[in-house]
């Protein structure tokens, strides 16, 4: 005990994070070995996994950074179709289907940071809802863009066309990756949740790394206030590209693991509410709160799926917790009863609330 | 921490109260396992959906409920459980139907079926729409659960997949046969087209109905699209009237379909109009004026105004249970049932078989020469093993606000 | 002669993506808030509406009354029951709970209005325009929507620069504090702001379902962003901004798709709009945001 409590608070901290993700993904390994796994709660792991990296990798950008964005589904579809395609074409190249999915998740992590500088570039010149429209434009640029791309492969490569899938003028035994509006179809699931789960870590291990390093003060700095940041020579421009790509390129991973776990997936999926939706895993962890976007993400994941038994009042019921939820968490007089209580049960551990510290 | 743990309480909290407060199924003939995200109940677990006390053979049906999608979801439910009602009452084979959300999302199927496969489910009645069908079927054909397809009409959803069958035509059927149509009875020489390029359904008619017009000598003068989100077509419809077309297909559904025959009236327009399937309900859209809808042509295999006894008697039970007119969706959910109950009655389905030997028994039965069923959408309807229907379309006019066979 | 018709059914598109636009930048430049919920109001109103003249035979203008009457009272419950225990919160938490209320708005519409589509008459059936020897055709709905995007636009002007209730709203848009100080009430002028803003969606209804005459549950969520876009476009805050910013919108959504591409038709809307942005940062008509040091 004495030990943990030498170290940093920060430190401490990060490790029960880390030690939540492990502790989860050994329950969740001791659970299929023995059978006791649901088929429905089976499926979801990986999406889960997905939406934990989505949610972090937002918070990063709103939370540390402190912008809004609303289009973070955007670098997920870039990640998710670079997978897809990635992974179609080194299937006769690569056997390994681990090495096959790393390969295709790096790709769909580098596309969506080059995406992210060339959106980045000119979006961080703006502040607040005008930044945030232009992300909102950007995710569904790419959305219209992809719905209306084909992409084929055959013998000589790759080919492309924004026509129709018969202008690609495949080879025989040419498949279609990419078809349109139909989205990639028949892709070989290779996605696990081992992957899953070490995807969560490296993200918990780039982003808490980044928020307790010299850059992540200078991020911060930059968000609790720009002028004074910049009159101690920190650059707001390279600092604000900084979290943003990472963001995006971290989103571009967590794309290409949901996109390589299902047979299918269209551009539609990736839309203004998929953005929204891991906004609101953010906003109800607690802007900031990397632990708090982990659990918020993996809850509301499994929530829609826990109300199956309502039947047609299932989404209402939904929509009716999510404003419940968001009023018990951020309105004064319930905050202090509910502080009150968990003092009562726990008088031992006093902790600093302020954001950004909590991870 | 303080603010991270007083959330998660109220979290646990709010979801507990929700999830405690379950009160069961609310809907009539379906019966939802209560807490059925844990269970992983048996296929021969007691069931509460047969009319006898017996067993009955567990059908899922995934479709969407909620969502811009709902109205087919929704629609083939209701006529899934009019004909459920029905088979239960012949006495014979009983059935219980177990239907979930999908939101028209690949990944909610995906959950959605795996709740069913949980519950128990022995024959899969779904999914309803494309996309969910191609991440839904994969996994159906893994796990070896025979799956009918009321209304997901891509090719790609039956292709390599042995037990997976389709109900409704497939897209590449919609278009080769409406090229041929308009070929064969010279309803037009120049062509426009106007389809929604983000929607599978529309993309792939229309690719299929191109290549098809190009063999037979039709000319396409004009080409646009629209995606879900448009409600404005004056430029779509401009662009066929300046480059002189005089028939307008439109591999689209009912509601942009309505959006485009009143703006094409408002610009004064008067163009021959050729539909596909999921036109059919723009008679029965409530309020519809249908004098916009006055000489449109439509290949659909469902009329909800046919006179035969079967049609009638279930259209009649329809208005009386969900006081609307089915349309084409809830047809096929109605003949997915009995396409499904007279396959297993011939193949001595019982419901203490596993899933696995109730999907050879079927695929078997689907695909002999033999079988062949008649119902609401057709008659005399053959699968081949692609999975692919084979049934005659009917060519329908819209004539003083009804269809008339053409 | 197809540029100006393409030019008039922009307008037409654009002024009703205005007269939306015009409520979310009213709530937005008082309450500070941005209201996702809106366009699921604005599908209320084009159902009750609907309600009122096809099932009940009401004369179309006591439908839109009673469009009107059902939005505010929406509007207020909704403010008091959502959005006012949140005054204190941080601005993300409200955008979050006003994202709840339209997922609830959709999803108690489908269970109370089913998911079959219902078509709208046109509550405007006076003939349309007739131009050059009827080669253009305005429709009556399009001059209804632009008269009355102009009504409301200069009505909340005057409302907002020249009554005591708009003195009371400038103050708590400028400094909440402050204006409390002041003797404002300041939950009392939220409330008003709501309430206009949601009467003003029950009319935005009305004219968006007669004009594209299709009701379903989720009918108001595009435009409801696209006029989200067409305020942030023409400076969010700013109220003839949003009415500019929208009609813009509109004639651009149909030129893109007249002389560039059908199918990029959303690309081009929301390029242009970005490129608008990195030239006026804060949209056409906003205010410079001058910085404290």
């Amino acid at each position: 005990m004495k030990k943990v409590k030498k170290l940093r608070k920060s430190t401490r901290s990060s490790l029960i994070t880390y030690g939540l993700v492990i502790l989860f993904f050994v329950i969740v390994q001791v659970m299929m070995i023995t059978g006791n796994l649901s088929s429905s709660l089976r499926g979801q792991l990986v999406p889960i996994a997905a939406y934990i990296v989505m949610a972090v990798s937002l918070n990063l950008t709103v939370g540390i950074l402190g912008e809004l964005s609303l289009g973070h589904a955007g670098f997920m579809s870039i990640g998710a179709f670079a997978g897809v395609i990635v992974s179609t074409s080194l299937e006769n190249q690569i056997a390994n289907a681990p090495l096959r999915l790393a390969v295709s998740m790096l790709v769909g992590g580098i596309l969506a940071a080059v995406v992210g500088v060339i959106v980045g570039v000119p979006a961080l010149r703006l502040r607040g809802d005008y930044l945030a429209i232009v992300t909102l434009a950007f995710g569904e640029i790419i959305k219209n863009v992809i719905n209306i791309l084909y992409v084929g492969y055959d013998s000589s490569g790759l080919s492309l066309s924004l026509k129709s899938a018969n202008a690609l003028g495949l080879e025989e035994g040419g498949k279609v990756v990419l078809n349109g509006p139909m989205g990639a179809v028949g892709i070989s699931r290779i996605s696990t949740v081992t992957a899953g789960f070490v995807l969560i870590i490296v993200t918990l291990f780039i982003v808490l790394n980044l928020m307790h390093s010299r850059s992540g003060r200078a991020i911060m700095a930059v968000r609790d206030n720009r002028i004074a940041a910049e009159s101690v020579g920190i650059s707001i421009t390279k600092y604000k590209l900084m979290a943003f790509v990472i963001s995006a390129a971290l989103a571009g991973l967590a794309g290409s693991l949901y996109a390589l776990n299902f047979s299918t997936v269209v551009a539609k999926k990736f839309d203004f509410n998929t953005s929204i939706l891991v906004l609101v895993f953010v906003v109800l962890g607690g802007i900031g709160n990397i632990r708090g976007s982990i659990i918020a993400a993996a809850v509301l994941t499994v929530l829609p799926e826990l109300l199956r038994q309502f039947n047609d009042y299932r989404m209402l019921l939904y929509a009716i917790i999510l404003i419940l939820v968001m009023i018990a968490t951020n309105n004064e007089k319930i905050k202090n009863l509910i502080n009150r209580v968990t003092l009562m049960l726990d008088l031992k551990t006093k902790n600093d609330p302020k954001k950004g510290g909590a991870a | 921490m303080k603010k991270f743990r007083f959330q998660l309480i109220a979290l646990a909290l709010v979801v507990s109260i929700f999830t405690l407060a379950a009160c069961g199924g609310t809907a009539t003939t379906t019966t939802t396992a209560a807490g059925g995200e844990t269970t992983t109940a048996a296929p021969d677990e007691s069931t509460d959906g047969s009319t006898d006390g017996g067993a009955a053979i567990k059908i899922g049906g995934i479709g969407p409920l909620t969502g811009a999608a709902a109205v087919y979801g929704n629609a083939v439910y209701n006529g899934s459980k009019i004909a459920l009602e029905e088979i239960n009452a012949l006495g014979d084979l009983q059935f219980e139907l177990n239907f979930q959300d999908d939101e028209h999302d690949g990944e909610k199927a995906v959950n959605a079926y795996n709740t069913l496969k949980d519950w128990g489910m022995q024959i899969l009645n779904g999914t309803v729409t494309t996309t969910p069908a191609n991440s839904v079927t994969p996994e159906a054909f893994a796990d070896r659960i025979f799956t009918l397809t009321p209304s997901a009409s891509s090719p790609t959803v039956v292709e390599g997949k042995d037990n997976v069958f389709q109900l409704c035509f497939s897209d590449l059927n919609q278009g080769i046969a409406a090229a041929q149509y308009i070929a064969d009875n010279k309803l037009g020489e120049k062509i426009a087209i106007i389809y929604n390029n983000a929607d599978a359904y529309s993309t792939g008619i229309y690719e299929k109905f191109v290549s098809e017009a190009e063999a037979k000598g039709l000319e396409i003068v004009s080409t646009t699209t629209f995606t879900d989100e448009t409600n404005d077509f004056t430029v779509q419809l401009t662009e066929a009237q300046n480059n002189g077309a005089d028939l307008l297909f439109l591999p689209i559904y009912y509601q942009p379909a309505s959006l485009v025959l009143s703006q094409a009236q408002a610009m004064s327009y008067e163009t021959k109009v050729f539909g596909v399937d999921g036109m059919d309900g723009i008679l029965t859209l409530e309020n519809f004026d249908t004098t916009l809808a006055e000489g449109v042509m439509l290949l659909t295999p469902f009329v909800a105004d046919a006179t035969d006894e079967r049609t009638v008697s279930f259209v009649e039970k329809y208005k009386e249970q969900f006081d609307e007119v089915p349309n084409q969706f809830a047809a096929d959910g109605y003949d997915v049932m009995y396409a499904l109950y007279e396959a297993a009655k011939k193949a001595g389905v019982t419901a203490d078989m596993s899933a696995e030997e109730i999907n050879d028994k079927l695929i078997e039965v689907f695909t002999s020469d033999d079988f062949s069923f008649d119902g609401l959408t057709g008659s005399g309807m053959t699968w081949s093993d692609t999975g692919e229907v084979s049934k005659e379309p009917k060519g329908m006019v819209i004539e003083n606000g009804a269809y008339v066979g053409m | 002669m197809d540029f100006i018709a393409y030019l008039i059914s922009g307008i037409s598109l654009g002024s009703v993506y205005a007269i939306i636009a015009l409520g979310y930048t009213m709530v937005y430049g008082i309450a500070k808030m941005l209201n996702f919920a809106h366009g699921d109001v604005i599908m209320i109103g084009g159902y009750v509406s609907f309600v009122a003249t096809a099932n009940l035979d009401l004369p179309p203008a006591v439908s839109i009354m009673i469009a009107v009457a059902v939005c505010t009272t929406l509007g207020i419950v909704i403010e008091k029951l959502a959005y006012k225990p949140l005054r204190a919160a941080p601005s993300l938490a409200v955008l979050i709970t006003a994202i709840g209320v339209s997922y609830f708005l959709q999803n108690a519409a489908l269970l109370i209005w089913s998911s079959n589509p219902k078509s709208y008459t046109s509550l405007f059936k006076f003939e349309p325009l007739k131009l050059l020897d009827g080669e253009l055709t305005i429709a009556s709905v399009t001059i209804v929507t632009v008269i009355t995007g102009v009504i409301v636009m200069t009505t909340l002007s005057l409302i907002i620069n020249k009554t005591k209730i708009g003195k009371a709203m400038r103050a708590v848009s400028e400094d909440k504090d402050a204006a409390q100080l002041m003797g404002i009430g300041v939950n009392k002028t939220i409330t008003i702001t709501f309430a206009i803003g949601s009467g003003l969606a029950a009319i935005a209804g009305v004219l968006l379902a007669s004009a594209y005459p299709i009701l379903t549950p989720t009918m108001g969520a595009m435009p409801g962003i696209k006029a989200f876009t067409a305020a942030v476009f023409g400076g969010i805050g700013s109220i003839p901004g949003a009415m500019l910013g929208g009609i813009l919108l509109g004639v651009i959504e149909i030129l893109g798709r007249a002389y560039i591409s059908t199918q990029l038709s959303d690309a081009i809307v929301f390029s242009v709009l970005i490129i608008v942005l990195l030239v006026k940062p804060t949209g056409l008509l906003g205010k410079k945001i001058s910085e404290k040091v």
